[in-house]
């Protein structure tokens, strides 16, 4: 049987179901993203950990210009190393039929015994390359489905300088290259950048490798220091050209992986606590008001023998239904919205297999943080009426004191009208209710600031790296550096406008103790189509002489301008300099050292060089040029820019609407819900002011005009505040999204702020017209009657 | 019957030097100055006054939903005014039950649900349908407050007071929003309890002739009790009228 109190629970819920509703939404959203967020993040990261372990991702990374295979045991020796192995790898331009442009592939040999090696890959559709067929490969899932490369299927590749026929034997993933993306690329591109996996002896003989690798690869154990192993690997690998041993952290798929993933754990972390906290506040309004209508059953119930904590425990049962109904409903679409999550995620990744996560542990956790937002939401507004004696309680309250003081004076000689002075005496008498709701619509201006944030941050990075940063048409990267005049002979191709050289060498950065591997590019004087430009799309000027750094390179290494910098050549001449630091700079993407070309080739002592060729080709003769490259066996690279653009573009505008939906619906929810309630509470508190000014004989519009105009003023003064905070919020999630290969620039756009308080506007006059009707349709008699 | 207290029968409730200050900023209301009073079992006792001559403090301070600024206060042996809050709310759910001048009827509640309210807590209850018939609203259990007339509200008020078998009953002007013949009724039904389950009853009026149904009448002026006498000519509600 239930209980006659908890019958009166449900009667009261149902009565004031709408404004629980909004609450329960509200947390609901908090809850959503909590869980989503945190069960997308588990399950990508648990696949990713047990990918790595059954395909023996390395852990530390050490490319060489040549070692010789004996040299393996040697570092099977240093301690801490698990397992060590050698293989040849290489950039390699490839000519697929059906395309105009070449295709580059990151070539990696394939040991005589591919099941027992490390970064081994998973054969997806096909066989493994016979042994003795020099010709047969293996190509990444995602490239041979682009290209329908069937087991079978040839291809042309410009292997070690000759082209060569090749033959796909099978598909395969890797854990090395979950995320692919081209030397000089931007963003993944499936068509035009590959892996292949071809026989050891095959790509031995075709880089000149017998006895010899070029990349070594190993295990850790698991009590290794792998900052000892990375300086023994470097001092036992310098004889043959190493370019500095690197962990996980560097290597390109594993840290934007990693990346993701720490952009969603501060996804996580950020949002949910503020929905909770205008839910918390919220429940304490309502039942604050709720409470405040059943004071008299409050001593009625004293009166008649309940006890203090059990009508405390049925104001906070109210409580948590609110909250069982939030985490319900925002547990739902946070499963529903987890599969969708994985989905966009596995469309990047292509994890073989995903190790769902079962969602127990965030849902738990969203439970526990939902009820506890409803409850400590109630305790206050509770505790503050149970405690009264039951005599007191069934007395009414003393009512609300109304004296003239400075702000009555100030009003009276602006000569409001009488109903303007509702509005105005309203707040200043019950400034608790006016700051939630001022704080609740700030709260979802703020979150709408710093959710639109994202895309002016987007554009920001996409104006500086297109339009400003890389002017060519096409960069074409040299598989060796070559003398300056290679930039003369470029202009020889066909189409080609104007063409200018870049260099670029690895390099690591070393200041006092701290060391960072980088790439140092040398600018040479007057190009103008690749440029160094800053956050704010100026291009830099490069001081004569020394470094210009990005300021998140320069943090890193703890150095300021004025400091000398040990900068360490990887390749050769392989020698040390000591340059200065001159300058920083704000740039988001690319953590590169930049030098001007003359300085550079100065201190090295050499004539200049260069590793990369800029070019403006004339669009008509495209198909003549790419021709032509694919036949120049000097070309590790080539970008298109243009196509990087439109590829660019479509990934983001995929997404953006959809994107800019969600954040807008959970953002504006959260000013419906305080606008809706508040605006409830107002009307349950005054509809007996207000039914006595329809009595005298205002209109409808007048008397809604009381309940509009202070809500609508309130929401006018939270947009401001709301920017405010919203921008602080968006600062600070720079910062948590910026992650090692990309750093967020801090840019909100006009657009932005008039998108978020347009929204909230709208948001919030909907939810006070919603009140309003009700309003109109109020029983004037039973009003008057019904005074409390 | 005497002016002394029936010897056969023993105090339900001992007052002794009852004094209540309000105190509402710097001004003091003396509510109560001073009162001694001693109620028996099965007493059905009319409490009279002006209005502020503290009256309803009186009541609420026997019915522990107040307590007094001096003096004490005993419920049979037991010191009410040393009492704990957990010891006085067991005091009201077991041994009293409350009739308001505006029925106090939780609205969301029907009036067999009110009455549930009472009863799911109590040690020895009636139930609610029992309750009813006795205090003559039996048609009525499923209607809301809101559905029901003053006179029968009211008596859904009686029905939930008197549910728990109380051994007092405390009727702050049960009858004072009400017109005569309804108010009659009211009566009828608190001296019907009274007599069958022999339950000491309290009632506060402002109406002279209602006296006359009681076996006592107290009046209170000022704070201060200025008559205490034995009513011999005791005469059924139905009789009564204003
Ligand atoms: N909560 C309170 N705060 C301050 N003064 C109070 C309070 N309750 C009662 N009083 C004062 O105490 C005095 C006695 O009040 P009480 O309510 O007991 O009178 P009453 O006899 O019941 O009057 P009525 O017949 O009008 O109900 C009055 O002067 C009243 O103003
Ligand atoms: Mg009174």
């Amino acid at each position: 049987m239930v209980r006659a109190l908890d019958r009166k629970l449900l009667r009261d819920l149902r009565r004031i179901w709408a404004q629980t509703l909004a609450i329960a939404l509200v947390l609901g959203c908090g809850v959503m993203l909590l869980v989503a967020a945190n069960a997308t993040q588990r399950t990508l990261v648990q696949s990713k950990q047990t990918y790595y372990e059954r395909h023996a991702f390395a852990d530390i990374f050490a490319p060489v210009t040549r070692a010789p295979v004996s040299v393996l045991d040697a570092l099977a020796t240093i301690d801490g190393v698990s397992r060590v192995e050698g293989r040849i790898a290489f950039h390699a331009v490839l000519d697929i039929e059906g395309m105009v442009e070449p295709a580059v592939a990151r070539v990696v040999s394939l040991p005589g015994d591919p099941a027992r090696m490390l970064n081994r890959p998973l054969l997806r559709h096909g066989r493994m390359p016979d042994p003795d067929a020099a010709d047969e490969v293996l190509v990444n899932e995602a490239f041979g489905r682009a290209h329908g490369l069937e087991p079978g299927a040839r291809f042309d590749g410009i292997i070690g300088g000759q082209l060569r026929a090749l033959t796909v034997a099978g598909w395969a993933l890797s854990p090395e290259f979950i995320y692919t993306v081209g030397p000089g690329e931007l963003l993944p591109d499936e068509r035009r950048s590959g892996v292949l996996w071809m026989n050891e002896r095959a790509a031995a003989s075709a880089q000149n490798m017998d006895g010899a690798v070029n990349d070594i690869t190993l295990t850790l154990t698991r009590d290794a220091d792998p900052r000892a192993v990375k300086a023994a690997l470097d001092a036992m690998l310098a004889p043959y050209g190493g370019t500095g041993a690197h962990d996980r952290t560097r290597q390109i798929s594993h840290s934007f992986i990693s990346g993701e993933l720490q952009q969603l754990a501060a996804l996580a972390t950020y949002l949910p606590p503020i929905f909770m906290l205008v839910s918390a506040f919220l429940v304490n309004m309502v039942l604050t008001r709720l409470i405040a209508l059943e004071r008299t059953q409050i001593g009625l119930m004293k009166a008649v023998g309940y006890t203090t904590a059990e009508i405390a425990a049925h104001y906070l049962k109210l409580a948590g239904l609110i909250g069982v109904v939030g985490v319900v409903l925002g547990g739902i679409v946070g499963w529903w919205l987890t599969d969708g999550m994985l989905f966009i995620y596995q469309e990047f990744f292509g994890f073989p297999f995903l190790i769902r996560d079962s969602g127990a542990g965030p849902m738990a956790l969203a439970a526990v943080l939902g009820l506890a937002t409803a409850i400590l939401g109630a305790a206050r507004a509770v505790w503050a009426s149970v405690r009264l004696k039951p005599a007191e309680a069934m007395s009414p309250p003393a009512p609300p004191r109304f004296s003239r003081g400075i702000a009555d004076r100030a009003f009276a000689w602006l000569a409001f009208r009488q109903t303007t002075m509702m509005i105005l005496r309203s707040i200043i008498r019950w400034p608790g209710r006016a700051a939630i709701t001022l704080f609740g619509v700030s709260a979802s201006v703020a979150v709408l600031v710093s959710s639109y944030f994202m895309f002016d941050a987007l554009e920001v990075m996409t104006e500086s790296v297109f339009t400003q940063s890389n002017r060519q048409h096409l960069t074409l990267t040299l598989a060796q550096s070559a003398p300056e005049i290679a930039v003369s002979d470029a202009l020889t191709l066909p189409g080609v406008l104007q063409a200018e050289g870049g260099y670029g060498v690895p390099v690591r950065l070393i200041h006092g103790h701290r060391d960072r591997l980088s790439a140092l590019q040398g600018h040479f004087p007057g190009a103008t189509l690749h440029r160094l430009v800053d956050d704010d799309s100026r291009p830099v000027t490069l001081p004569p002489q020394g470094l210009v750094l990005p300021e998140m390179l320069a943090r890193d290494l703890g150095a300021s301008p004025g400091d000398m910098l040990a900068v360490e050549l990887m390749s050769p001449p392989r020698e040390v300099l000591d340059l200065p630091l001159i300058a920083v700079i704000a740039q988001g993407l690319g953590q590169e050292a930049h030098i001007a070309a003359p300085a550079l080739f100065e201190a090295m002592r050499m004539a200049p060089r260069v590793t990369h060729i800029h070019l403006l080709a004339d669009p008509a003769q495209m198909d003549a040029l790419y021709a032509e490259v694919k036949r120049t066996p000097a070309l590790a690279g080539l970008s298109d820019w243009a196509e990087v653009r439109r590829q660019f573009d479509a990934t983001v505008s995929e997404n953006l609407l959809t994107m800019v939906a969600i954040y807008t619906i959970i953002g504006v929810l959260i000013a419906v819900g305080v606008i809706y309630n508040a605006a409830r509470i107002q009307l349950s508190e005054r509809s007996y002011e207000l039914a006595s000014l329809r009595v005298l004989g205002f209109s409808r519009a007048q008397v809604g005009y009381v309940l509009v105009g202070e809500m609508m003023l309130l929401t006018m003064l939270a947009i401001p505040l709301g920017w405010v905070v919203g921008t602080w919020f968006a600062e600070g999630m720079t910062e948590a999204l910026s992650t090692d290969t990309v750093y967020i620039p801090f840019a909100i756009s006009r657009r932005t702020y008039a998108m978020a308080a347009v929204a909230v506007f709208l948001a919030a006059l909907a939810s006070v017209l919603v009140v309003r009707r009700r309003l109109d349709r109020m029983d004037l008699a039973m009003a008057l009657k019904a005074r409390e | 019957m005497t002016n002394v207290p029936d010897q056969t029968t023993r105090p339900v409730f001992r007052a002794e030097g009852v004094t209540r200050v309000y105190r509402t900023g710097a001004v003091e209301v003396h509510a109560l100055r001073g009162v001694d009073l001693t109620l028996n079992e099965g007493q059905m006792v009319v409490l009279l006054g002006a209005s502020g001559s503290g009256k309803s403090t009186l009541l609420n301070i026997l019915g522990a939903l107040d307590t007094p600024t001096e003096g004490r206060v005993y419920f049979r042996d037991r010191d009410l005014t040393r009492a704990t809050d957990r010891q006085l709310t067991a005091f009201r759910r077991d041994h009293v039950g409350f009739v308001f001048q505006f029925y106090n009827l939780v609205p969301s509640l029907t009036a067999r649900e009110n009455i549930a309210l009472v009863t799911e807590i109590a040690r020895n209850p009636m139930t609610p349908e029992e309750a009813l018939e006795r205090a003559g609203l039996p048609h009525r259990m499923d209607h809301f407050p809101a559905e029901l007339s003053g006179g029968e509200q009211q008596r859904v008020a009686i029905a939930r007071a008197i549910a728990k078998r109380p051994e007092v009953l405390l009727c702050d002007e049960p009858t004072g929003a009400l017109d005569s013949k309804t108010g009659v009724q009211v009566l009828e039904a608190l001296a019907q309890v009274n007599a069958d389950l022999g339950t000491a009853t309290v009632l506060i009026t402002h109406n002279a002739d209602i006296q006359r149904i009681a076996e006592r009448v107290i009046v209170l002026a000022d704070g201060r009790v200025v008559r205490d006498e034995v009513n011999t000519e005791r005469i059924a509600p139905s009789e009564v009228s204003w």
